[in-house]
């Protein structure tokens, strides 16, 4: 069915609305607190941005806040994709006991609320001694059953079984054969799964704020010190808010498409 | 074919029978593949979960989370008697209803338009994708923003039609309105691409058979699109349902304190929980509302589990 000029016209209008508010951040973010309370509004950038970039970066070390959410969320994607692809393959393509049981298993944790784990786990975390430390946001992030259940689904799908069966009858091993096989076919799967594990745990705000401190902030908790503080500096919170987003907007930007084939994806089979 | 012409190669290619040291790591070596994710899963996946439940039983203070004391059902007597408590809940149910229901329309709607044929097709699904991308953190200060009651845009945008500045903070509704609009911006293009993709698996024929039969498209869509897509809105329902119960960054920064505005006009669950542990130290009485949220939503899946399959065995019934 071909679309009506409607149709453009709800669908633009909705792009107006997305769009909107992360147009407004950066308007804010240019201008002075003064400018911000004009009436009526100012609805176009200003001069200020360097400016109000460097104030967020003194007031909340939002440098030290964007270089640790940088080893948080890369981390947390190398050790997901690697953990859920390892596990999706013998999933998908392994015989062992208590495969199905595990299986269903894993995909009914997707359920439970993270909320349910966080006090035994920040006791965990002061017990080993790491509040304040990063490893305390990077070691419990790395459990994904939904990278799990994505992998598995994929790798059933695009790896024919005879294509191990023959590597096997010529005497390669299992992790040979995930190495050579199962990996190169697995990549486009392991991207999208990586971009999407990326933005989650950049954008996590329950667990590190609990964890972490304004000593050793990711750009979460960061963002929520300048919010919080009895200094509202309007536009200089806004800086701040549009240096946490920017990298997510760039990767997004750049690779947008394998994002939404890959939520698209991920659904269909959800 | 094989029967009568072997491939010469066939027996030199036939594995060898393993010798029983290596048979034995055959059938351990799945395990291993699976460990790395499940020793992550049982140390900080499953184990919280049940130590949760045993927690909820003691005195807990956060400065002291060694010592434990036995309160029995103390916690949950205690969570009960607060009339707190009971406001998160309802606050819980008000805010998942007002953010939940507008947000599923919405996507259902837009998944629709972005199923005809369109030109830009891949922007505007990006476009919708965005607010996705951007953090609760993020979106929040700049809806707060937004949503000032002396200089915010939509105030002003209000009196261009007349209407007297709105607090958007400290009414019950209002602010419930105003939060329910960060959820409803950030979530709607996500699950409008699910609808969408759940869409494009219903098979065209049905539309043409529909559109033989006369069959205008708001017929087509409530009668073909709708029904196909049952399973991928019970789907979104379930997934959105469980988001709204342990909603708690937009409003823990909506204003910037645990306690969900002035008279914890919205303070849900979620933020009630982390109030009692993280402002208060009280571990033990946390471990208590994680508890009775869980149940919660055990509850309110278990319900739409059951009504979708009522649904379902009175269409079949037909």
């Amino acid at each position: 069915m071909h679309a009506g000029r409607l149709t453009y016209v709800f669908l633009i209008l909705a792009t107006l609305v997305s769009m909107f508010p992360l147009y407004y951040t950066l308007v804010a973010a240019s201008r002075s607190n003064a400018d911000i309370a004009r009436v009526p509004p100012v609805l176009w950038p200003g001069p200020n941005l360097l400016h109000n970039f460097q104030q967020a970066l003194h007031q909340a070390d939002i440098g030290k806040a964007l270089l640790n959410s940088l080893i948080v969320s890369t981390s947390i994607t190398v050790g997901t994709v690697l953990c859920s692809t390892l596990a999706g393959f013998a999933f998908a393509k392994l015989r062992f006991r208590g495969r199905n049981a595990l299986l269903s298993f894993t995909v009914a944790t997707m359920m439970i609320p993270p909320q349910l784990g966080v006090i035994p786990l920040f006791m965990i975390i002061a017990k080993l001694q790491w509040a304040n430390q990063l490893q305390a946001v990077i070691l419990p992030s790395l459990v994904s059953a939904f990278g799990v259940f994505f992998m598995r689904q994929y790798i059933a799908q695009s790896l024919p079984d005879e294509l191990i069966e023959a590597a096997r009858v010529d005497g390669a091993s299992t992790s040979r054969i995930f190495w050579t096989i199962v990996v190169p076919v697995a990549r486009p799967a392991m991207a999208v799964l990586g971009l999407l594990t990326f933005m989650t745990a950049w954008n996590d705000f329950f667990w590190p704020i609990i964890a972490l401190s304004s000593q050793e902030p990711t750009v979460q908790v960061a963002l929520r010190q300048l919010g919080g503080g009895y200094v509202h500096d309007q536009s200089v919170i806004m800086a701040g808010t549009l240096l946490g987003t920017l990298p997510v907007l760039v990767v997004f930007g750049l690779l947008g498409r394998q994002i939404v084939g890959g939520i698209m994806h991920g659904a269909v089979k959800g | 074919m094989t029967l009568t012409a072997p491939a010469p190669s066939a027996p030199a290619r036939r594995a060898p029978r393993p010798a029983p040291a290596r048979r034995f790591l055959r059938a351990v070596s799945p395990y291993s593949y699976l460990a790395p994710f499940f020793t992550l899963f049982a140390a900080f996946g499953l184990f919280p979960l049940i130590y949760t439940a045993y927690i909820s039983f003691y005195r807990v203070e956060l400065q002291t989370s060694g010592d434990k004391a036995w309160r029995g059902w103390g916690n949950y007597v205690a969570i009960f008697e607060d009339p707190f408590f009971w406001t998160a809940l309802r606050n819980t149910f008000t805010l998942g209803a007002l953010s939940t229901i507008p947000q599923l329309m919405l996507a259902l709607g837009l998944a629709h338009l972005l199923n005809y044929r369109l030109r830009g097709r891949t922007f505007f699904r990006t476009v919708m994708l965005l607010p996705y991308a951007t953090s609760v953190a993020a979106a929040t200060l700049v809806f707060a923003q937004l949503f000032g009651h002396d200089f915010g845009l939509v105030n002003y945008v209000l009196s261009l039609f007349g209407i007297s500045p709105v607090d958007w903070q400290t009414g019950t509704w209002t602010s419930q309105t105003a939060v329910s609009c960060i959820v409803i911006w950030r979530w709607t293009g996500y699950n409008a691409l699910i609808f969408l993709a759940g869409m494009q698996s219903i098979p065209g024929d049905l539309y043409e058979a529909a559109e033989v039969d006369g069959a205008s498209r708001w017929r087509q869509f409530f009668h073909v699109t709708l029904p196909g897509l049952r399973p991928t809105i019970v789907f979104a329902v379930i997934m959105s349902t469980i988001g709204a119960t342990q909603l708690f960054g937009e409003p823990l920064l909506f204003e910037g304190s645990a306690s969900g505005g002035i008279s914890h006009q919205y303070q849900t669950l979620g933020l009630y929980m982390y109030e009692q542990g993280w402002s208060f130290f009280h571990l033990g009485r946390a471990a208590a509302i994680a508890w009775v949220m869980f149940l919660l939503i055990l509850l309110l899946v278990g319900l739409n589990t059951l009504l979708a399959r009522r649904r379902t065995a009175k269409e079949t019934a037909r």
